[in-house]
């Protein structure tokens, strides 16, 4: 198991000011990124082979080369609105070493070119945006802020913003927008937000992860750091399990570790005597895994393989002693009250799927309800601007294609105890999409 | 229950439809920017509000900082707290009040100012959210200085089931913490100052060492 890198001794006291950060050697990765050019510091990140830990996972050293040269008005945006359920680790890191992410943020802007950056902090984050703001302050006062720093000619601001509850500002577009001061609603992609972002200029945005990895990047060579990890999932992850499991919390691991020794190993498992029913592999947008699909290794590509993904690192395990018709009914509601309505078969999509989840628990179902749930889903899926509709309708057609069983026996059950007798024959009709 | 399927629900005026949520007087022109001179704003609210605009390249992206402040003010997103914001930024109340209602924390009817958020998403559900968000409503009865609601995943799963009592996040809860917590804000104490987030070490073993 490699060192922790961005957890590396995360609860020393006071990490959170400028003094013990910089005794632990922090900025001094930002003082050799400078003396290096802009290109030297691109090609560490493209060497690195560090993927976004927001959720998309796309390459981080791609995406800032694809921002254009020059001299205009470039914009470096810090995702930290982190509201996929589920998830948790920025606001750890954020609010126990915040310096290491604003180091990463002035050596991700050098690379990029970007000279306004801003952070856009989710607004139920208080305390943590307290200890940004403080930290801001210092780094103004030491210099690694403002104009030319550090004898660089590299000139930079940065801000913080504080949301106000949207799930749906996690979406970059939808970020962007948020931070213009409109309702979140999602763009039109392309242009995409490294030739059209914030203010209609070139942006990047990355995760507040993924930005305070940069340092550790610089200080290994992006070469030491693509070591890290397996093929296609460079470095370590920082993980959150939470659910039914002994000890949730925040984990740093080297990506591709056994889910089992995760989960099992890390987190204790679930409480004795339970076993784990199905599990999220990445927030609770991600399509269920079932038990079977723990001695996979966690990365990126494995994730895929099995059908599934590492989104954003997030670990929810559900043991049996939950019905999946609950589960589902929780998250369903959850994205119809987060869909920002711009998009039709997210804002219907997502209010049909409760409703007939809704029915579903108050056995007044059918299982023929069950396919039309699923066609529900395939008519979200890759028709929106956005992913939101998608993050309900992966996990949603995953559970009902996994536990079908499991629901079927919950409409009769539901039925029998209404004393609604036996399921009336279905009524054929022509459902898009549905299967035979 | 072929009664019951056919019956259609409808609401109070006849539509199956639930309509808006307040009407609209369509006679009346819509509310232009307000005039500085006839707009009172409290000097420390326009000195946030105008601070907040100077960030930015445009001055517009102070929407939603705006609206923090002047609810921190008044309580909640009043048309006195949008008019006073919009005073300010030299935007429409109707701009302002587009963009309060988009976000959950920004509150578009009068509320108490004591905020409990308690989570009922998927972690804390599988934990017993749900309950707790029963009984910390039931503990705090209908105090009207009291702003209990459940509210979508607060990103603090490690603590399920969690609660965050104006911004402190507190957990793991269980249904008997909800009298204490009630007690100790309506007495001006720290929360449950065992189980606040701000105290809590990393669960991960690796990182707690000092080596």
């Amino acid at each position: 198991m490699a060192d922790k890198l961005l957890f590396d001794r995360i609860d020393e006291p006071g990490l959170d000011t400028i003094e013990v950060y910089k005794r632990r050697g922090g900025y001094q990765q930002l003082e050799r990124a400078l003396r290096m050019t802009p290109e030297e510091v691109l090609q560490n990140l493209l060497d690195s082979g560090l993927r976004g830990r927001g959720g998309a996972g796309f390459a981080m050293g791609k995406k800032v080369s694809f921002l254009p040269r020059g001299g205009m008005d470039k914009y470096l945006v810090c995702n930290a609105d982190e509201s996929e359920p589920g998830t948790f680790k920025d606001r750890e890191l954020m609010q126990k070493s915040p310096h290491m992410l604003i180091e990463g943020m002035v050596i991700a802007a050098y690379a990029a070119g970007a000279n306004r950056s801003f952070i856009y902090i989710r607004g139920e984050y208080e305390l943590q945006a307290m200890k940004l703001e403080a930290a801001l302050i210092e780094a103004r006062e030491a210099g690694y802020l403002g104009e030319d720093i550090l004898g660089s000619g590299h000139s930079q601001t940065l801000y913080l913003h504080r949301g106000a509850g949207a799930y749906i500002c996690g979406e970059e577009t939808g970020l962007l927008d948020s931070l213009e001061g409109k309702r979140g609603n999602p763009r039109l992609k392309p242009p995409f937000p490294a030739n059209q972002g914030l203010y209609q200029g070139p942006t990047l945005i990355n995760n507040v992860e993924t930005l305070a990895t940069v340092p550790h990047i610089i200080r290994m060579s992006g070469t030491e750091y693509a070591k890290l990890g397996v093929e296609n999932s460079a470095g370590t992850k920082l993980i959150s399990i939470s659910g039914n499991v002994q000890r949730p919390g925040n984990y740093e691991i080297e990506l591709g570790m056994k889910a089992r020794d995760i989960i099992y190993g890390l987190a204790g498992g679930p409480e004795p005597g339970r076993e784990i029913k199905f599990w999220f592999p990445g927030g609770s947008s991600s399509p269920v895994l079932k038990p079977e699909d723990l001695d996979r290794g966690y990365d990126f590509d494995s994730m895929a393989r099995a059908g599934s993904m590492l989104g954003s690192g997030a670990i929810i395990v559900v043991d049996d002693s939950n019905s999946v018709v609950d589960v589902a009914l929780t998250l369903a509601k959850f994205y119809r009250h987060e869909s920002c309505g711009k998009c039709t078969p997210c804002r219907e999509g997502t209010n049909w799927t409760v409703k007939m989840l809704e029915r579903i628990h108050a056995g007044d179902a059918t299982p023929m309800d069950l396919d039309i749930i699923a066609s529900v889903q395939d008519q979200i899926m890759g028709n929106c601007l956005c992913v939101l509709g998608d993050a309900m309708a992966m996990p949603l057609s995953s559970m009902v294609a996994k536990f079908r069983d499991e629901f079927e026996q919950y409409i009769e059950d539901k039925r029998a105890a209404a004393g609604l007798g036996e399921i009336p024959e279905p009524t054929p009709i022509e459902i898009a999409g549905a299967a035979a | 229950m072929a009664e019951q399927s056919s019956a259609v629900a409808r609401y109070g005026h006849g539509s199956r439809i639930p309509g808006w949520d307040d009407s609209v007087d369509l006679s009346k022109d819509p509310a232009v920017v307000p005039d500085p001179a006839t707009t009172p704003v409290p000097d420390e609210l326009r000195a946030q509000i105008e601070a907040a605009m100077a960030k930015y390249p445009n001055f517009r992206s102070a929407a939603i900082p705006a609206l923090h402040a002047a609810q921190d003010l008044h309580g909640w997103c009043s048309p006195t707290a949008i008019e006073q914001a919009a005073c300010v930024m030299r935007l429409t109340p109707g701009y302002l009040t587009a963009v309060a209602t988009f976000y959950d924390m920004f509150e578009t009817k009068p509320v108490g100012r004591q905020r409990v958020y308690v989570c009922t998403n998927i972690s804390c559900s599988l934990r017993g959210g749900k309950e707790m968000l029963e009984a910390v409503k039931a503990a705090a009865g209908d105090d009207p200085d009291l702003n209990v609601r459940g509210f979508e995943c607060l990103g603090a799963c490690d603590i399920a089931p969690m609660a965050s009592v104006n911004g402190e996040f507190v957990g793991p809860l269980e249904p008997a913490d909800a009298e204490q917590l009630i007690a100790d804000l309506k007495e001006g104490r720290e929360v449950l100052p065992d189980k606040q987030l701000s105290r809590r070490a990393c669960a991960d073993p690796g990182a707690r060492s000092d080596g």
